[in-house]
This record gives C-alpha cells, sequence and structure tokens, in this order.
C-alpha cells in the first residue's frame, strides 16, 4: 500500500491531482491511500513551495502544476 | 517489474516530438499570416455593420472589432513563448537561487527572478512560507512578491504590442525599481517580528525534485498548457477590459479625461492609484484600457501608475496574505508599494513631457 499525500491548499488543480493520482494508480494496478494535506505550515515543511504538490511514501516528487499522467504512473510504480 | 514495461518510452517518440515541434512551427507561420490579415477582416466587419459611421457607437464598435481578435491572438503567442521559457524556472530552484543572499543584490535578483517565475496568487501563502523558512531574507521575499505579478509576461508582451517597445521597456525598469525599492525598504525595518508566529516556526529544507529533466516536446507542452490555463482564467477580464477601452475611446470626451488624468493635475497620478488599489484585474485586461486611455491624452506616467496599482496590490492577494502576515505588516507592505508606485507616476511624468 502506498501512501500519497496531496500538497495544496484545496484549490482547483489539487481536487484534479488527487483524482488523477487515483486514476492512475487504479490503471497500474498500485493500491494507493490519498490523502490531502492542506495546512500550510505542513505544506511548507515538505520544502515545495508551489502548489499542488505530490509525496509518495513520504518523498516530494512533484511541486507545481498538474503532473503528467506518465510521470504519475512511474512514481506509484517505483518500489 | 511489470509496471516498468507500462511506462517504458514508445519506439516512436522521437517520430512524435518531431511531429510536434513540426506542428508547432506551422502554427507560428499560420499565426502570422492570420494576424497580417486582421486588419483588413476587422476594416471590413467594421462597414457591413448597420450603423450610422462617425459616430460615438461606430467609434466603440470600431475599437472592440479590432482589439478583441488582435489582443487575443497576441496573448496567445506571448502567453505560448512565455510558457516555453517558463518551463526553464521553477518556484524552488529560484528560492535555491535566493536563500541566504544578502539584501541589496538579492532584492535585484529576487525581483529580476519574478518577471520568469511561475507565479499565481493562488500559491502565495506556500510561497511566501516557503521562502521565509529556507532563509530567503524578509525584504528580499517580498521584492519577490512585488515583481510577480507586476512585472508578468502577459503585461510586457501586451504593452510592447500595442503601445510600443519603449513604454514596455519604461514599465519594465519602473516595475523593477518599485519591487527592488519596496523590497529593500521592507528588509531594512526589520519586520520579522510582525510574521504570524507560525509562519517562523516552520523549517523546511530543500527539495530535489526529479522532475527536472524536460524534453522539448515537455517545453512545447509546457507552453501549450500555459496558453490553455491562462486564456480559461483571464479572456472574461480581457473582454471587460477591451469593453471598457471602446467605452472610453467612443464616448469619453478627451479634454474631459486631459483634465482628469493629464499631466498638468498633481493630483491625479495619487488618485489613480487609490482607484488602482481595489480594482482586481489581470494586466490583460487592464491594457486595453490603458490604451484608449492614452489615447485619450491621458498622461503616461499616471496611467502606468493605475496600472502598477491594479496589478501589484489587490483585494484578494492581500486577504490571502493576511495567513502569514500580521495586519500592521500588511498596511507597511501596501504602504510602502503604494508610495513607490506614485514616485514612478510623478517621475514619468515629470521625465516624458
Amino acid at each position: 500500500m502506498k501512501i500519497v499525500k496531496v500538497l495544496g491548499p484545496g484549490c482547483k488543480r489539487c481536487v484534479a491531482t488527487a483524482e488523477m493520482v487515483q486514476a492512475q494508480a487504479d490503471r497500474i494496478g498500485v493500491p494507493v491511500t490519498i490523502e490531502k494535506v492542506t495546512d500550510y505550515a505542513a505544506i511548507a515543511g515538505y520544502g515545495i513551495v508551489s502548489t499542488p504538490g505530490i509525496v509518495v511514501d513520504g518523498k516530494v516528487v512533484h511541486a507545481g502544476g498538474l503532473p503528467k499522467a506518465e510521470d504519475l504512473a512511474k512514481w506509484l510504480a517505483a518500489a | 517489474m511489470t509496471a516498468s514495461t507500462l511506462i517504458s518510452p514508445p519506439p516512436n517518440q522521437t517520430l512524435g516530438t518531431a511531429k510536434l515541434v513540426g506542428a508547432t512551427v506551422v502554427a507560428i507561420v499560420a499565426w502570422f499570416a492570420v494576424y497580417w490579415q486582421l486588419e483588413s477582416f476587422s476594416n471590413w466587419a467594421v462597414s457591413v455593420l448597420p450603423i450610422e459611421h462617425g459616430g460615438h457607437l461606430d467609434e466603440a464598435l470600431s475599437f472592440f472589432i479590432f482589439d478583441t481578435p488582435k489582443v487575443l491572438m497576441l496573448l496567445a503567442l506571448v502567453v505560448f513563448a512565455m510558457g516555453v521559457v517558463r518551463s526553464f524556472f521553477s518556484p524552488e530552484r529560484t528560492r535555491a537561487f535566493l536563500a541566504g543572499r544578502r539584501e541589496g543584490l538579492g532584492n535585484i535578483a529576487a525581483a529580476s527572478l519574478g518577471i520568469f517565475t511561475p507565479f499565481c496568487s493562488c500559491s502565495a501563502v506556500p510561497l511566501f512560507v516557503g521562502f521565509v523558512s529556507a532563509g530567503v531574507p524578509l525584504g528580499v521575499t517580498f521584492s519577490f512578491l512585488i515583481a510577480a505579478p507586476l512585472i508578468n509576461e502577459v503585461a510586457l508582451g501586451l504593452l510592447f504590442a500595442l503601445v510600443g517597445w519603449k513604454v514596455a521597456f519604461t514599465y519594465l525598469v519602473f516595475g523593477l525599481a518599485v519591487s527592488i525599492s519596496a523590497g529593500w525598504v521592507i528588509g531594512r525595518l526589520h519586520l520579522e517580528g510582525w510574521l504570524e508566529q507560525w509562519v517562523l516556526d516552520v523549517r523546511s529544507g530543500s527539495v530535489d525534485l526529479p522532475t527536472d529533466h524536460l524534453t522539448i516536446a515537455d517545453r512545447i507542452h509546457a507552453g501549450i498548457e500555459a496558453v490553455r490555463d491562462i486564456f480559461g482564467r483571464v479572456w472574461v477580464w480581457i473582454i471587460v477590459g477591451i469593453a471598457a477601452g471602446a467605452f472610453i475611446h467612443g464616448y469619453v470626451p478627451a479634454e474631459m479625461l486631459t483634465s482628469i488624468m493629464g499631466r498638468n493635475q498633481w493630483w491625479s497620478v495619487p488618485a489613480a492609484v487609490l482607484i488602482g488599489i481595489p480594482i482586481y484585474s489581470n494586466a490583460a485586461g487592464i491594457i486595453p484600457a490603458v490604451v484608449a486611455l492614452l489615447g485619450k491624452g491621458a498622461a503616461l506616467g499616471t496611467v502606468l501608475a493605475f496600472m502598477m496599482a491594479v496589478t501589484a496590490l489587490s483585494a484578494p492577494e492581500t486577504i490571502i496574505l493576511r495567513k502569514v502576515l500580521t495586519m500592521r505588516l500588511i498596511a507597511v507592505f501596501v504602504g510602502i508599494v503604494t508610495i513607490g508606485i506614485v514616485a514612478v507616476g510623478f517621475l514619468f511624468n515629470a521625465l516624458f513631457t
């Protein structure tokens, strides 16, 4: 089970990003738990400056703008 | 490793890149072809309108018909180009570059990077906290935060295309001057204690993002994405701005405007700035109105000060920033930027007589 955190204050893109993570996870068959992190202090604590950000199993993989579907699949597939 | 087969690049990827680059070149050529024909098309469109020629309505409608496609097309090209350029910059890299910089040079670097770094006011708070917690001095952070919305690609590109390179260049220089000096003054005042307490408690390290290797195709996609994104957000403002410009062009008498926004009224600059602060519009929306105001004899410094006040200071952004700044610090920020913009307006009107 992978734990994916979507960092963002709740803007439209953050919601879209969370949906993309779920869609890609379903497509490649990786079980995920998605958590939304909306607290500004917590977001900043991950070291990102632009939102939405994505954290997979504690590692920041993306910051700023919508991720690409291929990249998402790659991050989720990586052990 | 079944998953890796799913994501390995398809064998025809290089072919796909060539196609994409080719399509981009064709699209840009087509853009120029259409753009050169735009005036004759608009002429024809105006001539078939069933209205009396030479009247107020005719003037206003002509302005609208000429400027709407022109502004939209220019905007598309400028935003695409800047989307590609901006893919070379990211707020994370800008922060890494600015962390630990001294004030002075740091302010200059921050304001300059503010032009190119992608920024949207919805992420102003994470950006602010991220900068400050990583050791970017407060004044340097403010220089960035003022420059990013004030001097953006849309403003510069449209000013360049519609008013000319001299005005665009002047706007750039004066915008940088305001961002650098306002940030520097805020830094000198040492107001770190006026931040909300939680901001000071955040400790963030740097982050190493794996997605920093972009191909040409990725950058072209970034440009297309920027066009879609910016158009989605600002097209309403542009239409409203052009409509306001059309109204000014057709109905507002030049004498009246000159007597209010002309060079001879010292109070017109502060008045324009005070009116501009609460107005929230994108630079793209304000520029058609700027063009119309200039055409009617408004003084350039007054108009640019108005434009700067609208783009640099807005009620929504101030409300968002309230999460990290105390009211006192917001007041200082708005006050210093306002003074800077008013000074620019006066200086400009005095220099270009």
